[in-house]
């Protein structure tokens, strides 16, 4: 178990700069997930915790140690890949002890160490196949124990699950989070997938474009995302949004088709602002319902367990989740009705949250 | 593709066949003249019924070139360049794949360079060479004035001398030092999978430790693939070996098989020739019928 301290930490190639000046910090024993789009700096983030990425400036420290220029092995850092990364001409035995091999465990050790770890992963009964004759989950299940028998301070797992298909992705994260249950070492896990996300972390980072834009639990990051890039990104369908302006008397939304009566709280009058709701929290209504908005469906998409109903909002895209038995029918009319409390401002030129308005009923408008 | 086109079928096998009997032919004949006695097999045209002196024959060239040793020393030659082109190519393709440091590009191209001058273009500066290996470093201390100043302070004449000539290593160390086996490994070195290197990294091998436990294993399909080349390559040698071994006891097959060609004047004892030209050829196709599975793979099939 250890701490990790990321302090201003960035990365360069050439030129470029992919990770812009990272503050983080990883208590010991947490469960962390960074999360963010592909190529937005996470995984080259968590390389440079393993050591496999020169730190191009700030430090990095484990256990109050500063690793920068330690080599991997030096920083007690296990780490599952995305392709498992398995030596194909090595048994499953000895890819889960070869660090110890090379360590110098002496063989009887060793095997008690690689059986015990293969009990765990109930990989007894291939110990001596190849990875070749491995089905992916195996694989997988095999990545994870190499990772296992050191007994790591930290894990750090680079997108492990992205390479599996959708019923052992769910059956395996269950069984990641079972073991770090067990182990309770730090872990680090990069994803792009917001389920896994959500569903893994006692802790969420949502990165974009080679920054932090959110540190929080998964439920904090949904219910009040910090800019509208974790907004969007987080949830799915993702978030609806409208841009708009302030108004003397509230907002105007779409160009001023739509209005919002809110209160503006200091924003001078013309500020842009984007108001965000997510599908979930929209309720479908009857059509000229008091204080509903009106919307034309685009499309139905049914889910089994409810709908996304996809509406035109006068050309705005704006989605619902919906499991009532309302059954719209492309072409049709409905309201669209929201509490206020489920509204999210965000600053249209910075994108970051706008916690000044307090958001009254919106008003039927037109 | 699944064609059934039976016209079709025949006429490739009948190419096929031609071909065959194109390469086979010349073996065929070698075969039956080592089998004439001297008066059948210098008869015109040659009886391609085979006679029946094939075994006295063999025993004869074996007898006459002194083939035990002759063989052996083929052997040991073939063999020490084939292992050591091996190692030398998977480790200079290590370094050049691996690791970034200054120069690394122009190291490259030295080995690059080194296609375009084989053993033949450069056999004069390369005999000066095995004849004295420490020559180059005499004439350097020479021209710096090094072995003047050690002369003069010391009283000791510097003249360095390490020669090769009529030696193993000096038959085979100047064949082992060209570039194919180094591009061989580093296109296979290319294919291997940045992460199992990183894997490794995390388990904590340091890079000797990758390459012999790792990417050794990985390309024993290479290895096979060189190995077998090389030896033939090395056994069919010619000229270098003519060029060092003065002496008979460092000799090889190849150039003893010359013994057994008739010279003007001599005999015309051409099946004796052909018998020993059978035995000298037998080694190498051995070795390629037991490598010939390994070789395949490690030329053609990339293992994923």
């Amino acid at each position: 178990m250890a701490s990790i301290a990321l302090r201003g930490v960035k990365k360069n190639y050439g030129k470029t700069q992919v990770v812009h000046g990272v503050d983080l910090d990883f208590a010991s024993g947490e469960f962390v997930v960074i999360l963010g789009p592909s190529g937005c700096g996470k995984s080259t983030l968590l390389r440079m915790i393993a050591g496999l990425e020169e730190i191009s400036d700030g430090t990095i420290a484990i256990d109050g140690t500063v690793v920068n220029k330690l080599e991997p092995r030096e920083r007690g850092c296990a780490m599952v890949f995305q392709n498992y990364a398995l030596y194909p001409h090595m048994s499953v035995a000895q890819n889960i002890g070869y660090s110890l091999k090379v360590a110098g465990i002496p063989v009887a050790e060793r095997t008690k160490r690689i059986q015990a770890v293969a009990r765990t992963l109930e990989l007894e009964h291939l110990l001596d196949r190849k990875p070749m004759a491995l089905s992916g989950g195996q694989r997988q299940r095999v990545a994870m124990g190499r990772a296992m028998i050191r007994e790591p301070k930290v894990f750090l797992f680079d997108e492990p699950l992205s390479n599996l298909d959708a019923k052992l992705r769910v059956q395996m994260r269950s069984e990641i989070r079972k073991l770090h249950r067990r182990l309770s070492a730090t872990s680090v896990f990069v994803t792009h997938d917001q389920v896994e996300a959500m569903t893994l972390a006692d802790r969420l980072v949502v990165m974009n474009g080679g920054r932090v834009e959110q540190v929080g639990t998964p439920a904090e990051v949904y219910s009040r995302p910090a800019s509208r890039f974790v907004a969007t990104f987080v949830g799915a369908p993702a978030m609806n949004m409208l841009e708009g302006e302030v108004t003397l008397d509230g907002l105007s939304l779409l160009g001023g088709s739509r209005k919002l009566g809110v209160s503006r709280a200091g924003l001078p009058v013309g500020s842009k602002v984007a108001v965000g709701i997510r599908p979930e929290a929209v309720r479908l209504v009857a059509p000229k319902t008091p204080s509903a908005l009106e919307a034309t469906v685009d499309l139905v998409e049914e889910l089994g367990a409810g709908r996304v109903i996809y509406v035109d909002l006068d050309g705005a895209p704006f989605s619902v989740v919906t499991s009532e038995t309302v059954h719209p029918a492309p072409g049709n009319t409905v309201g669209l009705q929201f509490a206020e409390g489920d509204l999210h401002f965000f600053s249209s030129e910075t994108g970051s949250r706008l916690d000044v308005f307090k958001a009254s009923v919106p008003e039927p408008a037109l | 593709m699944v064609e059934r086109t039976p016209f079709l079928n025949l006429f490739t096998h009948v190419i096929l066949f031609v071909g065959f009997v194109f390469c086979i032919a010349p073996f065929v004949i070698v075969a039956i003249a080592a089998s004439h006695n001297i008066k059948d097999v210098n008869d015109v045209p040659m009886s391609l019924l085979p006679g029946s002196d094939f075994w006295i024959n063999i025993q004869t060239a074996w007898t006459t070139a002194d083939l035990g040793p002759k063989l052996l020393n083929s052997f040991i030659m073939a063999f020490g360049v084939a292992a050591g082109k091996v190692i030398i190519s998977a480790l200079t393709a290590f370094s050049i794949v691996y690791f970034r440091y200054p120069g690394r590009t122009f190291i490259f191209w030295l080995i690059f360079v080194t296609l375009m001058l084989p053993l033949e273009v450069r056999i004069v500066p390369t005999y000066a060479v095995v004849a004295n290996v420490l020559e180059p470093y005499q004439t350097i201390m020479d021209l710096t004035g090094l072995s003047w100043l050690i002369e003069k302070v010391s009283g000791v004449h510097v003249a360095l001398n390490l020669g090769m000539l009529n030696s193993y290593p000096g038959l085979i160390l100047p064949l082992i030092a060209t570039a194919t086996g180094t591009f061989l490994y580093r296109q296979f070195f290319l294919t291997v999978p940045d992460e199992l290197t990183e894997a490794a990294r995390m388990d904590g091998a340091g890079p000797l430790r990758f390459f012999i436990d790792v990417l050794l294993p990985l390309s024993r399909n290479n290895m096979a693939a060189l190995g077998t080349i090389m030896f033939l390559w090395a056994w069919n040698q010619y000229l270098w070996p003519l060029l060092i071994t003065t002496d008979q006891s460092h000799a090889t097959a190849v150039t003893e098989l010359k013994q057994l060609i008739p010279n003007v004047g001599g005999a015309p004892e051409w099946h004796i020739a052909m018998a020993g030209t059978l035995i000298i050829m037998l080694p190498p196709m051995i070795v390629v019928v037991l490598m010939q599975r390994w070789f395949v793979r490690g030329l053609i099939a990339t293992e994923k």
